[in-house]
């Protein structure tokens, strides 16, 4: 009895501050803090008063729905726009069914995604767009939930997922660009944030184990594979993405003339080819963390290489490096913009042509700050997602 | 004395002439001796003196440049599939235990049975725990390394080897990382091992334990051996004055 109450003596204080303690203690303990409290205030005033100001009455807004189309799409006609639904609400399906067999991070990642699509949805109703689209995005949030709850811990469909993943990046090109009986859409009409999600999601999924390798690469201690990787990596890292691009439209026609490389295709080799080299250096900053104690102690259990790097080695290595993986994946997100010096109409390209329209002259502010805010809500989900990735690892 | 003359039908590991070297440093310098079946042998020594090179040429972990070692008939060569075999029938344990820390303790046991020796995941988790139950930690299968003292870890980790159900294990400094009070909960669990018949080479300063478990104790100095006999010649009547100096000098405190 006693020994409990003196427990209970040494617990902490709890915090029981009111809002008025916290400024005093946080933004007024000082007079420095103070002037510099009051200047911030000052300033933010300023700033957010100017520019509500002109979000509210001077802002022509028009120009996004008017537009919105060919900013979500680019020129993809709009009689075949159904086929993109048919990719979003696949897409859904699986997110929605990996929720509901594994749990955890891909709960989190669908949950992500679903209140993203809810989000646009909401938003969209507020425009007046053919409502058709509005319960298009409505459905596509009520499959990813619907499937997830009908899969809930069904194991046995893990290998089913699995498969579906690495068939949806050929079923998604193939709806999109017509089989069958559908009618060809070339990509050169592919464009808007359609084609800036492509470029990003082919980017990422394809420069990641590239990028693993080649850091695998680097530090092997066959020669040529070390040579090759290093040679590799730093030329890339020594050249930027614009150049990489131009290269990548100019060159590969000289060199391979015979073949007609799609322009996108070349577009998505140049930046998951650059991307790739600082992956490498990402997961080799990684590798480089681990004691040489845990490939002993792999080596002396029979693992062989493969089995000792995939269990052993890159996930320990992996889980250190998420941030700075992370980080890199968004960069290449928001350098995707790039493709439009190449001529490709990706959310920034659209943006240009918009603003180049006589109808919409003099518009850019409203219409980059629709840009800068669409790239924002993507990058920060990724940022999100790599925070819980963190905490659900632990290495916070 | 065993070399290679008296090696018999029963040695399971035979070392000839084995030498090494770290770029220009000669770190074992002409080693030939052999290993019987069930044998326990302590390697000691000063540091540096290449007790952990020796053993880990028997694994293979570091390659030797010159003589023969010859681990259940196998020798030892780049040959890839030559190791894959004698690891599997080699188990190690480390000073620094070298736990996975991203796996469970369960996990770290059943990870080599089920992905090197195939398996199945349900029977090779009964025999972890089977593990755990004999090194006395049975109700931490479920956490992580980082989560149990030094002296389960080493636990976990002799267990983690003997789940691959190896002819013989070698021990470098398996107590040398761990707290006083953690040392004889490791030891206990390796006298458990000598009696059920193991070969087991241990490089240890655990004087005590050498006494009592060895068959035989081996002394290297400057990458040779000095001196090997049983524990009470090694002990009451060694041969040679740097035994005979190692020997004052690790008893005294
Ligand atoms: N990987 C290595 N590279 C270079 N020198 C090494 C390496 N490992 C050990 N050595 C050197 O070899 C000698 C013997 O080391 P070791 O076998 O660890 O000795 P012991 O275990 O008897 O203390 C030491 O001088 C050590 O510095
Ligand atoms: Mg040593």
């Amino acid at each position: 009895m006693e020994e409990r109450e003196s427990n209970q003596a040494i617990r902490p204080p709890t915090a029981s501050k009111n809002i008025l303690q916290w400024l005093k203690e946080n933004l007024f303990n000082t007079w420095y803090n103070t002037l510099l409290t009051f200047l911030a205030a000052g300033f933010l005033y300023v700033v957010l008063t100017g520019i509500l100001t002109w979000a509210f009455t001077e802002a022509n807004w028009g120009v996004i729905p008017a537009n919105l189309q060919i900013f979500l799409v680019g020129a993809y006609p709009r009689a075949e726009i159904w086929r993109i639904w048919v990719v979003i609400y696949t897409l859904s399906v699986l997110a929605g069914l990996s929720a509901g067999i594994w749990g955890g991070l891909a709960l989190r990642l669908a949950l992500v995604i679903g209140s993203l699509g809810g989000g646009i949805g909401i938003i969209v109703a507020f425009f007046p767009i053919v409502p058709w689209n509005r319960l298009g995005l409505l459905a596509g949030v009520v499959l990813l939930i619907g499937s997830l709850f009908w899969s809930r811990r069904s194991k046995g469909l893990r290998p089913w997922v699995l498969g579906g993943w690495l068939l949806s990046f050929p079923w998604t090109m193939i709806w999109l660009h017509g089989f069958g009986g559908l009618a060809t859409v070339f990509t050169s009409s592919w464009g808007g944030l359609l084609l800036t999600l492509i470029l990003a999601a082919v980017g990422i999924v394809v420069s990641f184990p590239l990028g693993v390798l080649l850091a695998l690469g680097r530090r092997s201690s066959l020669p040529t594979i070390k040579w090759a990787s290093t040679a590799y990596i730093e030329t890339v890292r020594g050249v930027p993405l614009v150049t990489i691009l131009f290269m990548a439209q100019i060159m590969v026609p000289i060199f391979l003339p015979d073949f007609r490389i799609d322009k996108i295709l070349r577009a998505m080799l140049g930046i998951t080819l650059f991307s790739a080299a600082y992956m490498a250096e990402n997961v080799r900053g990684g590798l480089q963390a681990i004691p040489r104690g845990q490939y002993e102690a792999a080596h002396a259990l029979g693992l062989n290489y493969p089995l000792m790097m995939l269990l052993i080695i890159l996930p320990q290595a992996l889980r250190s490096v998420i941030p700075a993986i992370v980080g890199q994946f968004i960069s290449l997100f928001k350098d995707t913009s790039l493709v439009a010096v190449i001529g490709l109409l990706d959310l920034l390209g659209i943006a240009k042509t918009v603003i180049a329209n006589p109808d919409w002259l003099g518009l850019q502010a409203e219409v980059y700050l629709f840009a800068a805010v669409v790239y924002f809500v993507f990058s920060y989900s990724m940022s999100y997602i790599s925070q819980k990735i963190e905490e659900a690892l632990g290495v916070a | 004395m065993a070399d290679l003359e008296n090696s018999t039908d029963d040695s399971i590991i035979i070392c000839e002439d084995v030498h090494k070297w770290f770029d220009d440093f000669h770190v074992l310098r002409g080693i030939t001796t052999s290993f019987e079946r069930a044998e326990k042998v302590v390697i000691c020594g000063p540091s540096g003196s290449g007790k952990s090179t020796f053993i880990r040429t028997i694994n293979r972990l570091e390659t030797h440049q010159r003589g023969r070692i010859i681990v259940d008939g196998i020798e030892l060569s780049d040959d890839l599939r030559n190791i894959e075999r004698i690891r599997q029938e080699v188990g190690m344990v480390f000073q620094q235990f070298n736990l996975f820390p991203h796996l469970t303790v369960l996990e770290n046991i059943t990870l080599s049975p089920i992905w090197v020796k195939k398996t199945a995941r349900s029977q090779a988790e009964s025999e972890a725990l089977a593990l755990l139950e004999r090194v006395g930690i049975e109700e931490h299968a479920h956490k992580l390394p980082a989560q149990i003292s030094g002296g389960q870890q080493q636990r976990v980790a002799i267990a983690r080897a003997l789940a691959m159900q190896p002819r013989i294990m070698l021990f470098d400094e398996p107590t040398s990382a761990l707290d006083p009070e953690m040392i004889n909960e490791v030891l206990d669990v390796m006298r458990e091992l000598a009696a059920s018949g193991m070969t087991m080479l241990v490089v240890t300063h655990e004087m005590g334990f050498a006494r009592e478990v060895a068959d035989r104790i081996i002394f290297m100095d400057e990458g040779k051996i000095v001196e090997e006999a049983p524990p009470a010649v090694f002990f009451d009547n060694p041969q040679n004055e740097r035994t005979q100096l190692f020997i004052s000098q690790t008893l005294q405190h």
